[in-house]
């Protein structure tokens, strides 16, 4: 018996996925090959040169920026030493290393394409239109989904890890950059207007004046979603603490997969309030 | 004298419908009308208006009446629908965006209602904004912008930053930031709104003084009519996005247009606007070069009054004489001028009503009204009580 369902044969959405990942895979090889081969070597020596700086010198670095950011309080420069040496400890330093260029890069990445896209959508309704779905589908597929396609186009490693984090971290920053600029008083936009200001100095000494805070926020969660990709990008090769998390999950070793995880959440804590209180401190100043 | 604005049949619409809610307009039909039809609404419905060099115009209506559009009209930041407004010998609202920019830059400065101060720069930075976009040089902008904050008394503040600073102190920011572009125009959108009444006050008498010393060009928009009496030279009455009277405050208030403007003037304080020479009544008098003693008792006998004015043949004012003192006179045979009294009240004829109590209230006599020591007319203390009432009888046509 066939349904009123049925009146129409199965849509090929696979198939027709499939066909224009390849046709992608193809025709890109040329810049996906380039970035698969140059990304690759500057992300690992990014990493080696991160990895040549002795422990105790990055642990000290960290420390002070931490204390002198937090407007020369202890909390966080104490926490820092602790947590960094905790995680050198546990012999997960040169991982800490690869996880950490992994989250720099990604979110740096994210942050130079998500702001100019949150000013473009700010500006435009018809950008708002079309990028406000395209940023809902891109934060709800499932992350795994992502490193199907990164993997033909970049193969295993760092690269498709930073690809897949971009994809993944990139919204936030786009939408609290629209928030911000929108949310900026029309009184102030009008005083702009008014004094006889061009587009592009209302935008640099109004809008993104008075958007940082909420920029950053935006930029901050970028940042912490690119740290919690990081799991997610070791089942493609990213090098890293989520590798280790990754490999104790498939082997059901609680105690090292525990240790790892731990210096994520290391890393995220001193990370975030890093970029907080530059927010913070930035907001005082002005 | 040429006007310095020129508004000619200016129109705003917003809505989806334009084109033919603008041939409904065109037709007369009124904003609800519009409304019903079209869905779309009038913002502004066929402004016209002129605003001379020097003068302070202030357009006055209640919220929604189309006062606020109308102001963001003549900068354009609202587009018009229709009409034009010519500033110099350019059509603002035929012009591109370059020439807009310049015209702001140049001609038109605006001062905000709840301030719209940058609360990321500092007061300096905040006056010299209008400057910056121009590309003057660091130094030169700061110094006109020193210039326009010491102006306005601010010239110590100039290094904070605005939520540092008091409503008041606030709005003299924006008000040395719109001066300090050097503007023909200032645009002024409720700007004394959001302060406190007292503070609003002395800005009012301070804005007044500004413009007596800069003799600048000032569009005021207000809901407050006694703000607009205050400082207007010329009032433009709007309603429902049309203006529906432009006058002088005292053209306004004693010929109301229509009954809107009538309701609108009902409240205020007709004792601020009110003068001797409006309550006045024809005074009885006598010229003491012609006339003696018993003219002037006849003349009070036959007016039923216990005393007369004595003028000279100029009608400048020479004393009062009572009955008591004519008939005293003519029984001792003196002459008129060694009975009067001479020592008799006399305001002047643009003295304030509010000002009239104080003086009639312990003056056994009448109060005589003069202009240059010529007597006009005579205060009595039943006719000022009853100007202030609604029925009162005022004469306008001095």
């Amino acid at each position: 018996m066939s349904s009123i369902l049925d009146f129409a044969p199965r849509i090929p959405i696979a198939e027709k996925t499939k066909d224009f990942v390849d046709w992608m895979t193809d025709a890109f090889s040329g810049i996906f090959g380039y970035l698969k081969k140059d990304g690759k070597e500057a992300l690992n020596g990014l990493s080696d040169a991160m990895e040549a700086i002795p422990p105790v010198v990055v642990i000290i670095l960290v420390a002070l920026l931490a204390f002198f950011i937090t407007g020369k309080k202890f909390g966080l420069a104490t926490f820092s030493v602790f947590g960094l040496w905790l995680i050198y400890n546990q012999g997960f330093w040169s991982q800490l290393i690869d996880t950490f260029t992994l989250v720099l890069v990604s979110s740096l990445l994210s942050v130079v394409i998500g702001i100019p896209l949150g000013i473009l959508m700010a500006k435009s309704k018809v950008a708002e239109a079309i990028i406000t779905p395209v940023l809902d589908f891109m934060q709800t597929m499932p992350a795994f989904v992502y490193l199907i396609p990164a993997v033909a186009f970049f193969g295993i490693g760092m690269v498709p890890g930073v690809f897949a984090s971009l994809i993944f971290a990139t919204p936030p920053t786009v939408r609290m950059t629209n928030l911000g600029i929108r949310q900026v008083s029309t009184e102030l936009v009008e005083a702009a207007d008014a004094f006889g200001s061009t587009p592009g100095q209302k935008l640099f000494k109004v809008e993104l004046p008075m958007a940082k805070s909420t920029m950053m926020a935006g930029v901050n969660q970028t940042i912490m979603l690119a740290l919690s990709m990081v799991v997610t990008a070791s089942m493609i090769g990213a090098p890293g603490l989520g590798s280790e998390v990754l490999s104790a999950l498939q082997r059901a070793q609680v105690g090292p997969g525990f240790a790892a995880g731990l210096g994520i959440v290391i890393l995220a804590i001193i990370v975030d309030r890093l970029a907080q209180n530059v927010n913070k401190s930035k907001k005082k100043a002005s | 004298m040429e006007p310095i604005i020129k508004v000619e049949n200016l129109s705003k619409v917003f809505g989806t419908r334009i084109k033919q809610s603008v041939q409904l307009l065109e037709e007369g039909k009124t904003k609800e009308q519009i409304l019903k039809e079209t869905g779309d609404t009038v913002g502004v419905n066929r402004a016209n208006f002129e605003v001379y060099p020097g003068e302070i115009f202030v357009i006055m209506g209640l919220s929604g009446s189309g006062k606020s559009t109308l102001i963001r009209l003549i900068n354009r930041l609202i587009e018009p629908t229709e009409g034009s407004i010519i500033i110099g010998d350019q059509d603002l609202a035929k012009a591109d965006k370059a020439t807009l920019r310049d015209i702001r830059r140049k001609k038109l400065g605006m001062v905000f209602q709840s301030f719209a101060l940058f609360p990321h720069r500092t007061v300096l930075e905040n006056a010299a904004f209008g400057l910056e976009v121009q590309k003057v040089s660091k130094a030169e902008r700061e110094k006109k912008a020193q210039e326009a904050l010491e102006l306005v008394g601010l010239g110590s503040y100039m290094h904070q930053y605005p939520d540092q600073l008091s409503g008041g102190m606030q709005q003299r920011v924006g008000l040395a930031r719109a001066l300090a572009n050097d503007p023909d125009v200032l645009l002024m959108d409720e700007a004394f709104s959001a302060l406190d009444p007292l503070i609003r006050k002395d800005m009012q008498d301070e804005l007044v003084d500004l413009q007596a010393q800069m003799a600048r060009t000032i569009l005021f928009i207000t809901h407050d009519l006694d703000e607009a009496l205050r400082i207007g030279d010329r009032i433009a009455l709007m309603r429902d996005g049309v203006i529906v009277q432009i006058g002088t405050p005292e053209e306004i208030l004693m010929n109301p247009a229509n009954a809107y403007v009538e309701k609108f003037v009902e409240d205020v304080d007709r004792s601020k606007v009110l003068t001797a020479q409006h309550i006045m009544n024809r005074p009885e008098m006598i010229n003491i070069d012609n006339h003696g003693p018993r003219v002037a008792l006849e003349r009070m006998r036959e007016e039923a009054i216990s005393g007369v004015y004595v003028v000279d043949s100029k009608r400048n004012l020479v004393g009062y004489v009572t009955a008591d003192a004519a008939s005293k006179a003519i029984k001792e045979q003196k002459q008129l001028r060694d009975v009067l009294i001479t020592d008799i009240p006399t305001v002047d004829k643009d003295l304030p009503m509010s000002d009239i109590f104080n003086v009639i209230h312990d003056s056994p006599l009448p109060i005589a009204v003069t202009e240059d020591g010529r007597l006009l007319g005579v205060l009595v203390r039943g006719a000022v009580i009853a100007a202030l009432s609604e029925e009162g009888e005022v004469n306008m046509n001095v």
